[in-house]
């Protein structure tokens, strides 16, 4: 064991200079992550078994499909993701601009406390039949308030630590947190202005209505997932590749190319989640194209994250949490080809309203949102409770595999059940009536929700492994095992 | 750490000479494929804006060069759908609900068409796929019991304006609360029941059923709907209650239950929602499920 502290001693010592990094903010964060993950994926399957299995919503208001979803879909986007972003954000953004947090620890630890409250209001509120209506933006308005007030306080603390730093220059992964918090701000308040019925009362009306109240919401919800869901986490992947890979980043102009055109598509293409609805053609035509056009933008993320293991791939056989984050990456290439396809308008005849969105949703999901912030945790813990090494690589390895293969039941399963489901909704008959009736058609589904919960089961498992995982490393334990301890040339760890 | 521009050993690019963290960039250039996809589908969005509706404009948007517009596309499947239905349609939409049953054709394209699927997106999510009724108040169609009535002209009255429905011509029928309102007492409700079930089954308590069958055929109560043996009155929408047929479940404890206080069952009117030819169609496949009169 002295060794070992040495060795770490050693390793931060180089980048550390005398500079007094909050750590103490970033693992609580950390811990955070790893609970509302395991929550969100268990509500997850929860929520699969009783689409399976309607008896599951057992007959009581707050356990039904309808209140649970949103808990699912606010656990894993805000609780799990949120957190994650929180986590590597404040720690990125120390380690790069060589300055301990902007705000000191108060501000910090109200960051951590606030979004926490706001969370558990979210989701207590769901359960109790407090909602707004809007996908992802289901909280009242007293629950937004709150958040905007969190909110504005992360934006302060992330730039004002930006402004401290000792670097010359901004590293790319905070251009990328930095557009995050300020697009999410913006998204935020806009989708959210309402007027409260009263002070006392938890109910609020929009302040838009008929279409331009659709086309406010999915303006906001297209991009959650294109500055939460996306533009975040690519903040993680631009410090926690090259950092776990021990290489330098594949390219730098790239990153500036696609970093301004991802930016400035995304926030045109949210009309592409409302095609043939009342929308004007001409908007459709815009959210479609602009999808298009963001292909290749976000696939300039894929192309920097995964070449930059150029020289460095031998690494994937031995160090899973690698593995980790470039199948994250690899993940995020294939929904981001996937998502321009199905903007496209008869692509989206056949998927709108289909498990086939669902499938799409889970691929960046489970294997882009989940796997990065799974490789930055594995990477992180360590690092912050000042280990050598994780617990046991081997069992990073069992949770990957499970994991894998929890994703590709569930994507499969709901390719193959949105699919057929699409082309059910519009076969004609030889008499050129419908030849399917709804019904029919979910009765078909039933065995491809069975194979998704099955798929999501086991990607909870895989979190459970986590778990303990972490927990042995936290405590300081370290697993005797041979051939899969990382190979780290000495000189590479630090900066000299 | 300001740190200098070097050359990168394992692929021969240089970094920018910046380093933060330990994590330096190379300087590689754009990848000329991702460059020129990226080029095409800008060139691709261009062209889909000179042919379809793309830039508003103060008072409407470019309609683009094949002037498409959504609401003209689905007019035109819809047309299109029509068209392939074609002239039995149009025979159809003209021709009584005797006539559509006497002609083979008609029937047919009723009964494994318009009418199968519009009954399968419309009816069946309360009388289940094929008319088989559920469990809680929605009847079967199959079978030859008939609430209101089981002729082509009684069931096509039925869809038009539903039962309970909100359409003034619905048909109306409410059986009393019996027990709610302190009509009759909880025994005599109870001995009501037993005198039901012994209509078309065993009873546990015959001595029950015996007050029950007084009770049932008092003037003014149960016989004046449901007939003397129980056999139902379609005119007023009573089931009969003689057939082991039950919408609310045939037990002792079910029966008195709905004597006490009755669940009312509605049906929308589709007079509204549906057209009329479909109307008919979905009358003469009901008519046809099996106990059309
Ligand atoms: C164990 C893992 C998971 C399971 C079993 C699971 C299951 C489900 C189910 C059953 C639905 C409802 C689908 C429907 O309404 O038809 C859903 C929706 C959703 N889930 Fe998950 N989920 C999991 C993990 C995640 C994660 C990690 C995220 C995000 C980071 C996520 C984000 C979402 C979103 C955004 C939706 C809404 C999709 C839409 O409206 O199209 N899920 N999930
Ligand atoms: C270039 C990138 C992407 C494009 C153009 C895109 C496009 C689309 C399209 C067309 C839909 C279906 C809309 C509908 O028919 O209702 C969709 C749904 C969705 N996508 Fe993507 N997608 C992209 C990437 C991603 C990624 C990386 C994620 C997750 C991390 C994601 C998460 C979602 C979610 C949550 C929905 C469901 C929204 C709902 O609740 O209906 N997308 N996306």
């Amino acid at each position: 064991m002295a060794t070992a502290a040495a060795a770490v001693a050693q390793d931060t010592a180089g980048t550390r200079d005398s500079v007094d990094y909050n750590e103490d903010v970033v693992r609580l964060f950390t811990l955070a992550t790893v609970f509302w993950g395991v929550v969100a994926f268990l509500v997850g399957v929860v929520i699969a078994l009783q689409l399976a299995y309607p008896v599951l919503n057992l007959g009581l208001e707050w356990t039904s499909f309808g209140r649970l979803r949103p808990v699912h879909t606010s656990a894993a986007i805000f609780a799990f993701g949120g957190n994650a972003l929180f986590a590597t954000s404040l720690y990125v953004v120390q380690r790069t601009c060589r300055a301990s947090l902007f705000g000191g620890r108060d501000l910090a630890n109200f960051l951590f406390w606030g979004y926490q409250l706001f969370i558990v209001l979210a989701a207590s509120g769901y359960v109790l039949g407090i909602t707004q209506g809007r996908e992802y933006a289901e909280p009242e308005w007293y629950v937004d308030l709150w958040l905007t007030i969190v909110w504005v306080a992360y934006l302060i603390v992330f730039a004002g630590t930006l402004f401290k730093r000792q670097e010359p220059h901004i590293y790319v992964a905070n251009w990328f947190y930095l557009a995050f918090i300020i697009t999410v701000a913006m998204l935020h308040i806009v989708n959210n202005l309402a007027v409260p019925v009263s002070f006392a009362g938890v109910t609020s009306y929009s302040l838009f209505s008929g279409v331009q109240d659709a086309l406010t919401q999915w303006w906001y919800g297209h991009n959650a997932v294109g500055f939460f869901l996306t533009a975040g986490f690519l903040g993680i992947m631009y410090y926690f590749v090259p950092k776990r890979a021990e290489r330098p980043v594949y390219s730098y102009r790239l990153s500036i190319v696609h970093f301004w055109s991802l930016i400035f598509l995304y926030i045109w293409a949210g009309p592409h989640h409302l095609h043939y609805t009342a929308l004007p053609d001409w908007a459709q035509t815009l959210g479609m194209t602009f999808s298009v056009m963001l292909w290749m933008p976000s696939w300039g993320g894929m192309i920097n994250g995964i070449m930059t293991l150029s020289g460095a791939w031998d690494k994937l056989r031995t160090d899973p949490v690698l593995r980790f984050l470039v199948v994250s990456v690899a993940f995020y290439g294939m929904s981001t080809f996937e998502g321009p396809l199905m903007s496209v308008k008869p692509v989206n005849a056949l998927s709108h309203y289909t498990d086939w969105t669902v499938g799409h949703v889970h691929s960046g999901a489970l294997g882009w949102v989940a796997f990065v912030s799974f490789g930055a945790v594995y990477y992180l813990v360590p690092k912050l409770w000042k280990r050598r090494e994780l617990y046991s690589l081997k069992l990073v390895s069992v949770h990957f595999w499970i994991a894998t293969v929890g994703i590709v039941l569930y994507i499969t399963a709901m390719w193959v059940s949105g699919i057929m489901q699409g082309l059910m909704w519009r076969s004609y008959d030889s008499l050129g009536f419908l030849q399917y009736s709804f019904i029919e058609t979910v009765e078909r589904m039933h065995p491809f929700y069975v194979i998704r919960a099955l798929g999501g089961i086991l990607f909870l498992l895989g979190a459970l492994v986590m778990v303990y995982n972490l927990i042995r490393t936290i405590r300081g334990d370290i697993r005797q095992e041979a051939g899969l301890a990382p190979v780290r040339p000495a000189a590479a760890v630090s900066a000299e | 750490m300001p740190s200098e521009v070097e050359k990168d050993a394992i692929t021969g690019t240089e970094t920018t000479g910046h380093e933060w963290d330990g994590i330096k960039e190379l300087n590689t250039p754009l990848p000329k494929w991702w460059l020129y996809v990226m080029y095409a589908t800008i060139i691709w969005s261009l062209g889909y804006f000179v042919f379809y509706p793309a830039i508003p404009w103060v008072n409407g948007f470019t309609r683009g060069i094949l002037d498409y517009d959504q609401r003209t596309d689905l007019d035109r499947q819809l047309a299109e759908v029509r068209e392939f239905r074609g002239e039995l349609l149009t025979r159809i939409e003209g021709a009584s609900l005797a006539e559509i049953r006497e002609d083979d054709e008609l029937l047919d394209f009723a009964v494994r068409g318009g009418g199968r699927a519009a009954f399968a997106e419309n009816c069946a999510p309360c009388h289940g796929l094929g008319g088989g009724g559920q469990q809680g108040g929605y009847p079967a169609l199959a079978d030859d019991a008939w609430i209101w009535g089981g002729t082509l002209d009684d069931i096509y009255a039925t869809l038009l304006y539903g039962i309970r429905s909100d359409h003034p011509q619905t048909r109306f029928g409410i059986m009393p609360a019996y027990g709610v309102d302190e009509i009759l007492t909880r025994e005599e409700i109870t001995d009501i029941a037993h005198y039901v079930v012994s209509l078309s089954g065993e009873t546990e308590d015959a001595e029950a059923a015996a007050r029950g069958a007084e009770l049932y055929q008092r003037p003014d109560l149960c016989v004046t709907c449901h007939g003397e043996n129980a056999e139902g009155n379609v005119f007023l929408g009573a089931p009969a209650l003689s057939d082991q047929i039950w919408l609310y479940g045939g037990t002792v404890a079910e029966i008195t239950a709905q004597v006490h206080n009755p669940q009312y069952g509605v049906m929308p009117a589709w007079i509204d929602r549906l057209d009329d030819a479909t109307i008919k169609m979905v009358s003469v496949y009901v008519h046809a499920l099996g106990g059309g009169q």
